[in-house]
């Protein structure tokens, strides 16, 4: 709650109608070239990660500009649905499709790098000189729309003037929603392998019919590199990690016995030369 | 300056057909009409009965028209020209046109000739084409002919005229090709309608002169108001009258068809191209006197054209051993004759129906011995294998002379009434003209008797000069029966119709009463000399055909007679004339349409379908260009607002 | 500094957007350019309600999050299930509407 009321309390410091105040001209000369540096990386940087860690930044920064703009519910906002759920939402269809999947720097289609770049220093050309030429009214600022505090404020426009608007959003919610699910669905093609498949196929294999032993009941030690000891003493293979296994950094199964004492049934010299079952 | 005749009335002062006969005169046309339908349409069952049901229909036309004719001959001679309106035909504009028939002298003794002759050669083909499995089809055709060509001389206005002159060229066409089986008959029934529709193309720029000069094109109208019309378009209207009627009665220049019509079977020869459809034509030009006599230029051009007419075919008549390519030859000339008669101006119009009439009885009478003579040959047509024949076909030459004394103009028989009288009007006139007529009738007159006679001694006289296989035989009673009428009508009519003038007061009513001038050479003069040159010519051939041994290979010849053989080089100069520019033409055109216009067209659809291929390449796929695309056509937006709002 | 230098920062984030859509062809990586260009109409409209003192500029920003979070599950879904089928996330693979 005090965190929310120190929020809610910024702009009133950055800012008094209109008028911008030092600290938001820093915050924004501060802001502003990580924006543009975000955006960039997401124009060029080569993994799909690096840029949604660039958009990412972006619109936290952007989270900052609306709560200096007298806007801290948009703020607010912004990072809960659009950092929060949209970006993670981008995150994990990443994943899903492949995280190091990178892209070439060739280019496929004959003369789009030049057309892209044209029209994206056209865009930005045209933009920019209208609003150069542009005169913009003085600045009124929002302190007297934000009088009862930004949030109602906007609830009073939303669920007075647009109520109409926001409940067709809220259908159009709905309806991607459903979207999703029916455009993500997939037919079983393949008959359903339940456990009792799962167990006939292993079996079919040749496999036992007794389950593995549950994590730890063979277990010598807790450490990774320490294998477990089956009943007749020779180490389970699959109790070390695999990448520990192939750099070599298992330990022994004497090692081991040395260390717990005891006597195996088996010589662990016999052990280590004979083949392992 | 002839009395106005009655048929340059004003159309007020018409009188309409009254009487049960008159007022269904229409029925003339819609008898054989409705028969050659039903012989068509009957199919095989009809076969065997068919064609007396076409006899019946040509037979009950005639009856229909002796009933109109003697419902006529009881008015007063100032009433015969009655018109029968029928329906209203074209209401277009400013051309009010009504179909309808005009009952006059002129188309009533045509109506009579037709159906008379027509009749008679109905029967004839009965037994002529027994042999043939198609009989029943000939008749339609036939009947169809007599329909169209009663139409063509009762209607009362040109264009109902055209109607029935194009129904007559396609029974030409279909009648000369009635065995098309055999390509040379098709290609003769082609030659034939082609050069017909040179001359329709006379009298459609006549139809269209008319209409242009006088609103109308029906008789009644353009005759009113022809005497007031400007010289010119008078003399172009009847020059294009002119050509429809040579195209028509195969005269000088469009005369090479006929001899290539004698393809078709005989009693279409002798009903078609001999007594009725070439001598349109003739009726055309009488009926248009009103024309005719306001452009005397178009008058002169009318009696070369006879006159160069009659002397080509009588050339061309000597070398013919084909004995109806002879014939045709010969009714070229005949109807030279008449067109020359015809040009006379008034003086001439009667004489060339009088020698319409008796030439249509004589010459359908020498067709259809001919025919009972190639019936009697197998189907023998060259004279150089005939001979003596006489003692075989007695009823034949029997009525084969009494036809050849008349073409020849000996009295008392039909053709020296009418030609005679021709030979006396072309000496009629002033200045060079009479002379120059005049001895070009007169020496047609010996020409004529020349190869008339060389025809029928060749045929009948002399030596057998038969093939192995000929057994001569005479022809059914169904076939000699038409020809002794015929034979009787060739002998008598002209006798008959001369006496006291009858003939030529029959036709006032049409060609205007008028006083015969007097020739320059004195009329016993002008007898004489007929008579002698015929005599001479008869006297030539008896000795050279009938005495002498006439060889059965045309013996090598003097290039005139090769070129008489050949017709007088007609077709190559058609050819040469008229074919190949035309094909060069047609050739030229068909180049130009393809490779201009074609080429236009198709290269514009080649343009824009390459276009398409270029501009197809704009969709490549990618999403990123169509990104692309959307960006850059944004970015020009936001300019060009930009621009137009500073 | 006046405010018209939020804008400047909008503009430019956005340019940036746009460039990152037209250029990279990773799929997820396109659709967080579409996301940029959001977040920064998102700061064009807070800045402006700052100027005409009027909460509406914030309310409509507020909806524009929430449109783009409804946006991104639906386009994510859609690159997961064509990355299932063609083992691809690359925005050139789907061309098939080539012609």
């Amino acid at each position: 709650m005090t965190q929310l009321s120190v929020i809610l309390s910024l702009p009133a410091a950055l800012t008094s109608g209109g008028n911008i105040s030092a600290g938001e001209t820093a915050l924004f000369w501060v802001l502003a070239p990580l924006m543009v540096f975000g955006a960039l990386g997401l124009l060029f940087a080569r993994k799909a990660v690096h840029a949604a860690l660039g958009i990412v930044l972006v619109m936290i920064s952007l989270a900052f500009l609306y709560t200096a703009q007298e806007a801290p519910f948009l703020g607010v906002v912004q990072v809960v649905v659009y950092t929060g759920a949209v970006m993670m939402l981008f995150l994990f269809v990443l994943m899903l499709v492949g995280v190091d999947n990178s892209d070439s720097l060739v280019e496929t289609l004959k003369g789009q790098r030049w057309i892209g770049a044209i029209l994206g220093v056209g865009t930005a050309a045209v933009l920019i000189g209208v609003i150069r030429t542009a005169t913009l009214d003085q600045a009124k600022g929002l302190t007297s729309a934000n009088a009862d505090s930004n949030p109602v404020g906007v609830a009073r426009v939303i669920f007075g003037q647009d109520i109409f608007a926001f409940e067709v959003v809220g259908v159009l919610l709905i309806t991607a929603a459903l979207g999703a699910l029916v455009l993500t669905h997939r037919q079983r093609l393949v008959p359903r392998v339940g456990q009792k498949e799962r167990a006939d196929a292993r079996i079919a294999a040749g496999g036992g019919l007794a389950p593995l032993a549950a994590p730890g009941v063979y277990a010598r030690s807790n450490a990774l590199d320490t294998p477990a000891l089956d009943p007749e003493g020779r180490p389970i293979e699959e109790s070390v990690p695999r990448v520990l296994r192939i750099r070599g950094q298992r330990r022994s199964a004497t090692e081991v016995q040395a260390q717990i004492g005891g006597t195996a049934a088996v010589d662990p010299a016999q052990i280590e030369e004979g083949s392992q079952p | 300056m002839p009395i106005l005749r009655l048929l340059e009335l004003a159309p007020a002062q018409q009188q309409a057909a009254s009487g049960f006969f008159q007022s269904s005169a229409w029925l003339l046309v819609a008898i054989p009409l409705l028969s050659a339908a039903f012989l068509l349409l009957a199919g095989k069952r009809a076969d065997r009965w068919g064609h007396w049901v076409g006899v019946a229909a040509s037979g009950l036309a005639f009856l229909f028209g002796l009933g109109v004719t003697v419902s006529l001959l009881g008015d007063d001679a100032a009433t015969r020209v009655r018109s029968l309106h029928l329906f209203s035909w074209i209401p277009a504009g400013s051309l009010h046109l009504d179909a309808g028939m005009r009952l006059d002298p002129l188309s009533l003794t045509f109506v009579l000739l037709v159906t008379f002759v027509g009749t008679l050669i109905h029967v004839y083909s009965v037994a002529y084409m027994e042999q043939d499995p198609s009989r029943r089809r000939f008749f339609a055709y036939l009947n169809f002919f007599i329909a169209a060509m009663l139409l063509l001389v009762l209607a009362d206005s040109y264009l109902l005229l055209f109607v029935g002159w194009e129904g007559v060229g396609l029974a030409s066409y279909l009648l000369i090709g009635f065995w098309n089986h055999e390509t040379p008959n098709a290609v003769a029934a082609k030659k034939a309608f082609v050069m017909n529709r040179v001359g329709d193309l006379g009298l459609i720029v006549a139809l269209m002169l008319m209409f242009a000069t006088f609103g109308a094109v029906d008789f009644t109208t353009v005759f009113h108001g022809a005497p007031a019309a400007s010289t010119g378009l008078l003399t172009a209207t009847g020059l294009m009258l002119l050509l429809a009627a040579c195209g028509k009665s195969a005269q000088f220049p469009l005369q090479a068809w006929l001899g290539d019509a004698m393809a078709g079977p005989t009693p279409v020869s002798a009903l078609i191209h001999a007594a009725t459809m070439v001598t349109a034509g003739v009726y055309l030009v009488v009926r248009s006197a009103p024309i005719f006599e306001g452009a005397p230029t178009a008058q002169l051009v009318v009696v070369i054209v006879g006159g160069v007419t009659l002397i080509f075919g009588a050339i061309v008549g000597l070398a013919k051993d084909d004995i109806k390519k002879a014939l045709a030859a010969s009714t070229t000339s005949q109807i030279g004759y008449m067109i020359l008669a015809a040009g006379l101006g008034p003086v001439g119009y009667a004489l060339a129906i009088f020698h319409l009439v008796t030439h249509g009885f004589f010459k359908a009478g020498l067709f259809l011995g001919a025919g009972s003579v190639m019936h009697g040959m197998d189907d023998q047509v060259d004279m150089r294998r005939f001979g003596a024949l006489r003692k075989f076909l007695p009823f034949t030459w029997a009525t084969f002379a009494l036809g050849w004394l008349a073409i020849l103009g000996i009295p008392p028989f039909s053709g020296f009434w009418s030609k005679d009288k021709i030979i006396e009007a072309a000496f009629v006139g002033d200045g060079w003209r009479p002379w120059v007529f005049g001895l070009v009738a007169l020496i047609g007159a010996g020409i004529t008797a020349f190869y008339m006679s060389r025809l029928f001694f060749m045929t009948y006289h002399g030596t057998e000069r038969w093939t192995n296989d000929q057994h001569p035989h005479e022809s059914p009673r169904l076939m000699t029966v038409p020809m002794i009428v015929l034979a009787v009508g060739s002998a008598a009519v002209g006798g008959l119709l001369s006496i006291g003038g009858a003939f030529t007061i029959w036709l006032e009513p049409v060609t205007g009463h008028h006083e015969h001038g007097e020739p320059v050479l004195s009329v016993p003069v002008i007898t004489v000399a007929t008579l002698a040159l015929v005599l001479a010519g008869v006297f030539f051939a008896w000795r050279q055909y009938a005495v002498s041994t006439v060889p059965t290979t045309p013996p090598l010849a003097s290039g005139m007679t090769r070129a008489a053989r050949r017709d007088l080089y007609q077709d190559e100069v058609n050819e040469a004339v008229f074919m190949r520019p035309g094909q060069y033409l047609t050739r030229s055109l068909v180049y130009a349409d393809r490779r201009v216009l074609d080429a236009g067209v198709n290269g514009l659809g080649r343009l824009v379908a390459a276009s398409g291929e270029v501009l197809r390449r704009l969709q490549n796929g990618f999403a990123r260009t169509y990104a692309a695309t959307m960006v850059a056509g944004l970015l020009i937006l936001l300019v060009v607002v930009l621009v137009f709002q500073s | 500094m006046n405010l018209s230098n939020y804008l400047v920062l909008a503009s430019l984030l956005f340019a940036i957007g746009t460039a990152t859509v037209l250029l990279r062809r990773n799929a997820i990586i396109v659709f967080m350019g579409v996301e940029l260009m959001l977040n920064a109409a998102n700061l064009l409209l807070v800045t402006f309600a700052r100027i005409h003192g009027d909460l509406q500029g914030q309310v409509m920003a507020f909806f524009v999050m929430v449109v783009a979070a409804a946006e991104v599950v639906v386009g994510l879904a859609i690159i997961v299930s064509i990355f299932r089928t063609r083992r691809s996330a690359s925005v050139d693979d789907v061309n098939l509407l080539k012609s």
